[in-house]
Order: C-alpha cells, then structure tokens, then sequence
C-alpha cells in the first residue's frame, strides 16, 4: 500500500476528485438508463441486470470518494489543527486545502447516494 | 365577459369554525377572524373540483400524503430553527467553541443529510404508485386518447381493440374503481394534461404518445386543465370530468353511440349552411368536419369553450359570434356577420343535443 500512495500530494486536483467522481457517476447513471430503455437491447438483459450494473459503479464511485477524502484528511494532519488555516504560509495553505477537499468529499458521497436511490425503486422503463 | 366564465370552485372550507371558537373573548374572536381571512388564499384551494389536496382518485392521494407529509416535516424543522433562533438571540450563555462545533456538525450537516435521504427515498418510493406502470397496458384497460389543441382537447373513447368507439371533446368521462389509460398527444405544442383531484399532471408533447393512467375512486364532477403554457389562452383550456359509478357508465357509452343530432332540422339546417361542418361534427348528420371540437351531444357539456363558458344559450350564442373576444388566438373564425337571431338560432341547436 505505502509505495503506491505517495506520502504527500501537492497539486489542486486532489480537491476535485471527488465531485469529478460524483459528476461521472450522474453521467453513468442517467445516460446507462436511458440508452437501456430507448434501445431495449439486448432482449435478455432486465431492468434488473441494469439496476445491479449501475449499483456495482455506484459501489466503485463511493470507494473512490472515500479514498480521496482519506487523501484529504492526511493532508489536514488526520484534525490535529483547527479551522480557519488562513495564515499566509505554505503549511497552513495545505491544511486549508485538505480541509476543503475533505468537506467537498463529504459532499460528493452524499449527492452519489442521492442520485443512487430513485435506482431502487424505478420500476421500469415507459414507453 | 370575466363575470360569467366558469371559475374553479372557490369555497372556504371546514376549519372555519374551529378557528373561529378558539378566541374566547371578543378580542380574541376579532383575532381569529382576521387570521382566517388571512388563512383564505391557503384554504379555498384545500378543496373543490380542482384540488390536489382533496382527492377523490388513487394517485392523488398518494400525492396529497406525500404533501402533507412534508409539510409536516417541514413545519417541524422551521419550528425547530425558529426556536434555536429566540434561544440564541435571548439567552446570553456562554458555549464553549467545541460544543459549536458539535451543534454545526450534527445540526447542519448531518441532520439534513439523513433527513433529506428519509425523504427522498420516501418520495422515489411512492413513485410507482403514483405513476403506475402495467405491462401490456393495451389488453384489458379501458383506453382513452386525448389530444391538447389549442385551446380545447379532443377526446376519443377506444374501444377494446384498440380502434375509436367515438370523439367528443372538452369533457372526459371515467367510471368510478376502474383503471384508465389516457392516451397523450398533441399536434401543435406542448400541453399538460392535469386532473389534480385524480392524480399527477403529465405532457402532451407533439410526435409523442404519453401514457397515463388514472383511478377514480369517487364519483362526482370535477375539473381538469391545461398545466403548461400553450399560448394566449392557455389559461382557458380546461375540461370537465365526470366520475360515474361503472352502470351509468357503460349506459352513457351506450347512449352516445347512438347519439344524433337530426332532431332539430332547422337548427342543423342553419349549421350546415354557414359552413360549420367544415371544422364540426354533428354524429348522425352530414356535419363531419375534424378540425375543431366534435359536437356530438353538446348540450350534455358541462361547459362550452373548453370550461371557459357555462353551456347556455347566450353564451355559447356570445362564443360563435366572437371566439377570438373570449378566447384570445381561439382556431375559429368569428361569425359577427350572421344576422342575430340565427347565430342565437344554432346556439339553441347545440345546447339542445343530447
Ligand atoms: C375553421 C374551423 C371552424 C369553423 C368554420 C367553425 N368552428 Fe367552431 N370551433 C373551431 C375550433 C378550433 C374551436 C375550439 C376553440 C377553442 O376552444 O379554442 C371551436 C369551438 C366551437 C364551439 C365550442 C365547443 C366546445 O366544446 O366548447 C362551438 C359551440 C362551436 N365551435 C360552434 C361553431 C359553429 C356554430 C360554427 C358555424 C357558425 C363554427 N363553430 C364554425 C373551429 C371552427
Ligand atoms: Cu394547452
């Protein structure tokens, strides 16, 4: 594990991650959907099958998102310092960053959850 | 002309009284009167022909649970918010900076969360049974095709294989514990086919055919509209419904097939001869136009000119003179160079048709 993940991540991409995963996961969910229905092909797969596909990625985009907010929390220093880090210093300009990829994280999780749930309970495609 | 249109049904309601016996005194009373005229707005479209919140079908009751349901939830949480708020503005206590925190925490964020998930699967859990969705929904279900034209609704009663018993318009008729499937088109622009007492609305959007399927579980007369703006009399396109118990039903289909409108032969005549029959249709005479609403038994309507008018003699004779005066933009031409007395003539011959 250690050698794959760097010790420490220095760049403002980390603080997109998450709601990039979020939007993927939104895109994956709607688009897979509506090609289902609108095609119906092939005749074997059910609405199920679907269902378990879009659960399964929705699995992966919450793993995702919990890494990248472990990312962020290391980056915060795991809470040791408190908000607001707005000296103007490198140290607290990291911690700042960790602390808002951490939140934008949170945020992310919950909104793939949301956009998961109407999954469980659509009944079918109309017409 | 607005003194004599069709409004929707605008009574107060039950609660008067409670609120009213609440002032003890004659302050109170004064109170209370004035708080139920501020009530009105809110409480005359708790209930009538046209509300949502007093079903009289399935899904709208599901629809009218689900609202308060939320409403209740919501007054809970801003009675909550509005309390914490006196709390912080009146007490001077000090908190320490980690309790703060802890409030921010589970107040702000993980509060709404879960409540906001509560109610999200709650509502995407009564979704199929308030768009109800059956497989082959051809075979078996009485069907019904709708189209929204500006500014009326062309109605079509198919019959079980699928072709049309008859047309009539303006007016849609369903038995009473019977599911229907309302077929929904539209040849010119998006409309939206909303009957609030039976369930949700849904779109009529050209080259499309939009399935709905609605219950009725109470019988009685109510109103359903056009719920997307359609043009410059969008709000003038609405329709009656009648919710029929299932014997009277099948006898109105009955009577309507064999409707005719040949008993007036001098109120026909006039029809013919101002060229009527060219957008009309009369069952039983030479009048077959398809342009414009069908006139088959008109003076069963419970409103003429798409709920816009009460179906009598005058009026409908005020609407075949001017539509455009009534109906601003309406898809028929105006007759004010008939002499009077005959436009007042045909308008006797159609409210006349049974
Ligand atoms: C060019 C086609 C056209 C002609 C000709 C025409 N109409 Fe119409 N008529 C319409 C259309 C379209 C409507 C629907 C107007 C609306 O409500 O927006 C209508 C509506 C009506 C209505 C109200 C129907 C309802 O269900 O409420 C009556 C009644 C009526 N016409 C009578 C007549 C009579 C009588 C004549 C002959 C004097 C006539 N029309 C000639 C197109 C026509
Ligand atoms: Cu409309």
């Amino acid at each position: 594990m250690k050698s794959f993940i760097p010790r420490e991540v220095e760049t403002l991409w980390t603080l997109f991650t998450a709601p990039v995963v979020w939007a993927l996961h939104f895109a994956a969910c709607y688009a897979t959907v509506a090609v289902f229905c609108a095609k119906r092909l092939p005749a074997s797969f059910s609405f199920d099958s679907v269902r378990i596909v879009l659960f399964v990625v929705t699995l992966m985009a919450l793993g995702v998102i919990v890494f990248a907010a472990w990312l962020a929390w290391r980056q915060w220093g795991f809470g040791d310092d408190d908000p607001p880090h707005n000296e103007p210093t490198r140290d607290s300009r990291l911690l700042f960053q960790g602390f808002a990829t951490l939140l934008l994280s949170g945020l992310s999780f919950l909104a793939v959850v949301y956009a998961a749930v109407p999954l469980m309970f659509i009944a079918e495609c109309q017409p | 002309m607005d003194d004599d249109r069709l409004t929707g049904a605008c009574r107060p309601i039950r609660s008067e009284e409670r609120i009213v016996r609440q002032g003890s005194d004659r302050n109170g009373r004064t109170k209370a009167v004035a708080s139920l005229f501020l009530l009105c707005p809110f409480l005359v479209s708790c209930s009538g022909i046209q509300s949502a919140l007093d079903p009289a079908g399935r899904e709208a009751a599901d629809v009218a649970t689900l609202f308060f349901t939320m409403l209740l939830g919501g007054a809970i949480i801003w009675a909550g918010v509005v309390g914490l708020l006196f709390y912080a503005a009146r007490k001077r206590r000090v908190h320490s900076e980690k309790n703060a925190g802890r409030l921010i925490l589970w107040g702000g964020a993980v509060f709404p969360s879960v409540v906001l998930l509560a109610l999200l699967s709650y509502a995407a859990w009564l979704m199929p049974n308030v768009r109800p969705w059956f497989q082959g929904a051809d075979g078996g279900m009485r069907r019904i095709e709708v189209t929204g034209e500006q500014f009326w609704w062309r109605v079509r009663y198919l019959d079980a294989g699928g072709a049309v018993a008859f047309e009539t318009a303006n007016e849609v008729r369903v038995p009473v514990g019977e599911r229907v499937v309302f077929s929904l088109k539209s040849p010119d622009v998006i409309h939206s086919f909303w009957i609030p007492v039976l369930g949700g609305k849904m779109d009529m959007i050209p080259g499309r055919e939009n399935r709905l399927t609605l219950q009725a579980e109470k019988p009685g007369t109510y109103r359903g509209v056009c719920a997307e703006f359609c043009g410059t009399s969008h709000a003038l396109m609405a329709f009656t419904v009648h919710a029929m118990q299932p014997q009277d039903y099948e006898a109105w289909l009955l009577a309507r097939r064999a409707s005719s409108g040949v008993q007036d032969a001098e109120g026909l005549a006039l029809f013919l001869k101002h060229g009527c029959a060219a957008c009309h249709t009369v069952a039983g005479t030479e009048a077959q136009g398809k342009i414009g609403p069908d006139l088959t038994a008109f003076g069963e309507r419970g409103s003429a000119g798409a709920g816009t008018l009460a179906n009598e003699v005058e009026h409908v004779a005020r609407f075949l003179r001017d539509p455009g005066r009534i109906k601003p933009g309406a898809k028929m031409p105006h007759f004010t160079m008939l002499p009077e007395a005959e436009t007042d003539r045909i308008a006797a011959y159609l409210t006349g048709l049974k």
